[in-house]
C-alpha cells in the first residue's frame, strides 16, 4: 500500500529462509463436563501434536473432514483459544512468551477470514468503519485510515464511493466476504488465515473470490493458510497441503505430489471420494464405509485404523509418527505401511 | 394414467410468495416432464428456484402466503387440485422426499423403527408385526450396520451419515414411484457423501424409481443424473442429457457455471468467473434474468424472456443467441 503509513515493526525479519510461521507440537483438548458437580466426563482431543511450517509467500492448504481439528488449528494459531501445549513462532519470534512477541503484536501480523461473512462483521458499523477500525486502534490518523480503507476496497473489487457508507446487511454474501478480506488486509498482515472463506458462496461467486485471493497474494506478497473441506479448491490455491484426521496430521507434501501420489490410505480415500466430473467415468465404489469416528475417545494407535482396509495389529499398538517418505522429497506421512521395519506386512523392507 | 403419459408432467409452473411489502417471484414458468425410472437433476445456485420447484410438486409451501399457477401432474393425478385427504395419500406413497437435514425429517421423540413402521401402516394398512418387518428390511437395504438394534434407536443416537440412511429408508418404505431429493448430501463429509450418492443410485436402479435431485454441485449431478436441468432466476435456462450438459453446454450461464467450478489440476490458470451476483427474485430484470451478468448480452436479451429452443437431441436452451444456430 503506497500511502506511506507503514506501522512500526513491519520490516521483514530474519531473512527469506526463515519460515513465516512455525508451529510445533500444538495440542488442544476440550473437556466435556456433565453429571454431578459438573465434572469432566470426557475429553475431545481436537488437536493433538500438530507441527508444520509455512514459508514466506507460500499457501498452505489444510484439508480434512468435520471434527479433524482444522478450524481449531486456525484458532490456536491466532490465539482465539489458548493451546494446552506447543509453540508458534512467527518470523523467528516465539508468540506469547517472555522472550518473543506478545499476542496483540502477533495479531497485527496474522489476520483471519471466516466462513460466515455476516457474523464476522459488526452489523452496526458501516463498511468504512469496520475496515478502518483496526488501523485507528493501532494509531493511524482518521484521514490516513480512511484513505487506506478506500484503497483496500478498490483492491478487493468494490467501488469505494458506492460501498463505504453501506452496512453489512445491504451487501450480498460475495461482497461481504470481499469486505472481510479487505478488513483482514487493513493492518498489512504477513500471514492471513482463511478458514473456509468460500464455502458459503455460490459457485459463480466462489470463483470471483478465489481469483481475488490469488491476485492479492501475488500483488501484496502475502502468505496464506487456507482451510477447506473442498479438495478441488485446496488443490487450486495451495502450494503445499496438510491432511488432518481426528486431530492429527496424517500426510503433508507439495500439492501436486500429494494429489497425484497420495501415500496415506486416508488421503487416498479422501481423494477418491471426490465426485467425478466425467459422466463416462462415474465413481463405482465408495472408498470408505461409515462415518468418521467421534474425536472423543479416538481409536488407539493409528486413529484411522478403524476405517482402514490395511489395518493390522501394529496399527492398534503403536501410533505412527509423521516422517518424510523415502524417495519423496518434502512429502511426509504418518503410516506404518510407509515406514521400513515398522512391523506392518506392507512396509518396505 | 395412460401408458404414454410421463410420470411427472409440470407445465408453466409459477410460484410466488407474498410478503408484507414485496412479492418474491421464485419460479417463473417451469415446464418439464419425467419418465418412470428416470433421474433428473435440477442444478442451480441459491435463489435459482430449484428447491421451491421441488417442494411445489408436493405442495409443501405454506398455502396462505404462496400462489401457485400452472399445472403439476404426477402419476396421472392433478396435484394442484387434490383435497387434503388425497394429497396426504400421495405424499409418502407415490412421491417421497428426502432433505438436507435428516434431524428435521424425523420426530425426535419416537424411535426410527417406529416412524418407518407408522408410514407403512398408514399407507399400506399392514399390521404392526408386518410393518416392523418392513422397517427392518428397509434399514438393511440402506446398509445400516446392525439394523435390528437400530430399529430401537432415536434419531439423535445416530451419526450424520446413518441418519441420512435412515431418512432414505423412511422415504422408500412404501416403494414410491418418485423420490424427490433436496440437497441430501450437502451437509455430509466427502467420504460419507459419496457413500450416500452411490446408495441412492443403487436403490433407484433396483426399485426402478424416478428421482428428481436438487443440487448446487456439478460433481454430485454427474454422479447421479440421466438428465440435467439448469435453473437461473426461477426458470430452466438449459436442459439436456448429462453428458451433453457437461461436454457441450450452450447457455452462457451453464458455460459460466462449469467454468467457475474448480476441478482437477487447474493451478495457475485463472478461473473464468461470472461477474456480479444472482438476481434478487423480488426485482427480477426484464427479459433474460442472466443478461446483467452475461458477456454476450445485447438489446434483444432485455426485450422479452427468450423462448426455449431445441439445440440438439433432447437439448433445450433459453438464449436468443442460439436462435440462428438452432
Amino acid at each position: 500500500m503506497a500511502d506511506g503509513s507503514a506501522l512500526p515493526g513491519d520490516v521483514d525479519r530474519a531473512g527469506a529462509a526463515q519460515p513465516r510461521l512455525i508451529v510445533r507440537g500444538l495440542r488442544k483438548y476440550f473437556p466435556i463436563r456433565g453429571g454431578l458437580f459438573n465434572r469432566r466426563v470426557a475429553t475431545v482431543q481436537a488437536v493433538d501434536g500438530v507441527s508444520f511450517e509455512v514459508g514466506k509467500g507460500e499457501t498452505l492448504g489444510i484439508v480434512g473432514e468435520s471434527g479433524c481439528g482444522k478450524s481449531t488449528t486456525a484458532r490456536l494459531i491466532i490465539r482465539l483459544i489458548a493451546p494446552d501445549e506447543g509453540e508458534t513462532i512467527l518470523d523467528g519470534e516465539p508468540v506469547g512468551t517472555s522472550d518473543g512477541i506478545g499476542i496483540q503484536e502477533m495479531r497485527r501480523h496474522v489476520q483471519m477470514v471466516f466462513q460466515d461473512s455476516y457474523a464476522s462483521l459488526n452489523p452496526r458499523l458501516t463498511i468504512e468503519d469496520s475496515i478502518a477500525f483496526a488501523p485507528r486502534v493501532h494509531g493511524l490518523s482518521a484521514a490516513t485510515a480512511r484513505a487506506r480503507t478506500h484503497d483496500l476496497l478498490a483492491k478487493v473489487g468494490l467501488e469505494p464511493g458506492l460501498y463505504v457508507r453501506r452496512y453489512p446487511h445491504e451487501l450480498s454474501g460475495g461482497q461481504r466476504q470481499r469486505v472481510n478480506i479487505a478488513r483482514a488486509l487493513a493492518l498489512q498482515p504477513k500471514l492471513v488465515v482463511l478458514d473456509e472463506p468460500v464455502s458459503a458462496l455460490d459457485k459463480s461467486v466462489e470463483a470471483q473470490v478465489l481469483n481475488l485471493l490469488l491476485d492479492l497474494k501475488a500483488g501484496l506478497g502475502l502468505t496464506y493458510i487456507f482451510i477447506s473441506h473442498d479438495l478441488n479448491v485446496v488443490r487450486y490455491v495451495s502450494d503445499r497441503v496438510l491432511v488432518m484426521y481426528l486431530g492429527k496430521v496424517v500426510e503433508t507434501g507439495p500439492v501436486d505430489a500429494l494429489y497425484e501420489q497420495p501415500l496415506h490410505p486416508y488421503t487416498q480415500a479422501l481423494l477418491s471420494a471426490m465426485p467425478s466430473m466425467d459422466p463416462a467415468h462415474r465413481t463405482e465404489k465408495p472408498p470408505l464405509t461409515g462415518d468418521p469416528p467421534n474425536p472423543i475417545n479416538p481409536p488407539s494407535g493409528c486413529r484411522f485404523r478403524t476405517r482402514c482396509a490395511f489395518a493390522e495389529g501394529i496399527c492398534a499398538e503403536r501410533e505412527p509418527a509423521l516422517a518424510e517418505a523415502s524417495g519423496r522429497p518434502a512429502q511426509s506421512v504418518a503410516c506404518h505401511m510407509s515406514r521400513p521395519g515398522s512391523g506392518h506386512s506392507k512396509a518396505p523392507s | 394414467m395412460s401408458p404414454s403419459e410421463p410420470l411427472v408432467d409440470v407445465r408453466d409452473l409459477e410460484v410466488r410468495f407474498a410478503g408484507r411489502d414485496r412479492v418474491v417471484h421464485a419460479v417463473n414458468g417451469v415446464t418439464f416432464a419425467l419418465a418412470a425410472g428416470e433421474v433428473l437433476t435440477i442444478l442451480g445456485e441459491s435463489g435459482s428456484g430449484k428447491s421451491v420447484t421441488l417442494r411445489a410438486l408436493l405442495r409443501l409451501h405454506p398455502p396462505r402466503r404462496t400462489r401457485i399457477a400452472g399445472s403439476i401432474r404426477i402419476a396421472g393425478q392433478d396435484v394442484l387440485a387434490l383435497d387434503a385427504q388425497r394429497l396426504s395419500d400421495l405424499r409418502g406413497r407415490t412421491v417421497s422426499m428426502i432433505f438436507q437435514e435428516p434431524m428435521l425429517a424425523f420426530d425426535p421423540v419416537f424411535t426410527v423403527g417406529h416412524q418407518i413402521a407408522e408410514t407403512v401402516r398408514r399407507h399400506e394398512g399392514l399390521g404392526e408385526q408386518a410393518a416392523r418387518m418392513r422397517a427392518l428390511e428397509m434399514l438393511e437395504r440402506v446398509q445400516i450396520p446392525s439394523a435390528k438394534r437400530r430399529l430401537a434407536a432415536y434419531p439423535h443416537e445416530m451419526s450424520g451419515g446413518m441418519r441420512q440412511r435412515a431418512m432414505i429408508a423412511l422415504a422408500l418404505a412404501c416403494r414410491p414411484a418418485l423420490l424427490l431429493a433436496d440437497e441430501p448430501t450437502t451437509a455430509l463429509d466427502a467420504t460419507v457423501q459419496i457413500q450416500i450418492l452411490l446408495l441412492l443410485r443403487e436403490l433407484q436402479r433396483e426399485l426402478g424409481m424416478a428421482m428428481i435431485f436438487v443440487t448446487h454441485d456439478v460433481g454430485v449431478a454427474v454422479e447421479v443424473s440421466d438428465r440435467v436441468a439448469v435453473m437461473y432466476g426461477g426458470r430452466i435456462v438449459e436442459s439436456a442429457p448429462l453428458a451433453r450438459i457437461i461436454q457441450a453446454p450452450r447457455h452462457p450461464y451453464t458455460v459460466g457455471l462449469l467454468g467457475s467450478t474448480v476441478h482437477g489440476s487447474m493451478r495457475g490458470r485463472r478461473l473464468t468467473a461470472i461477474p456480479g451476483a444472482p438476481p434478487d427474485l423480488a426485482t427480477l430484470p426484464q427479459g433474460c434474468a442472466f443478461a446483467p451478468r452475461c458477456p454476450h448480452a445485447a438489446g434483444p436479451c432485455t426485450a422479452a424472456v427468450p423462448d426455449e429452443l431445441v439445440v440438439g437431441p433432447g437439448h433445450h436452451a433459453r438464449c436468443v443467441r442460439l436462435a440462428n444456430a438452432a
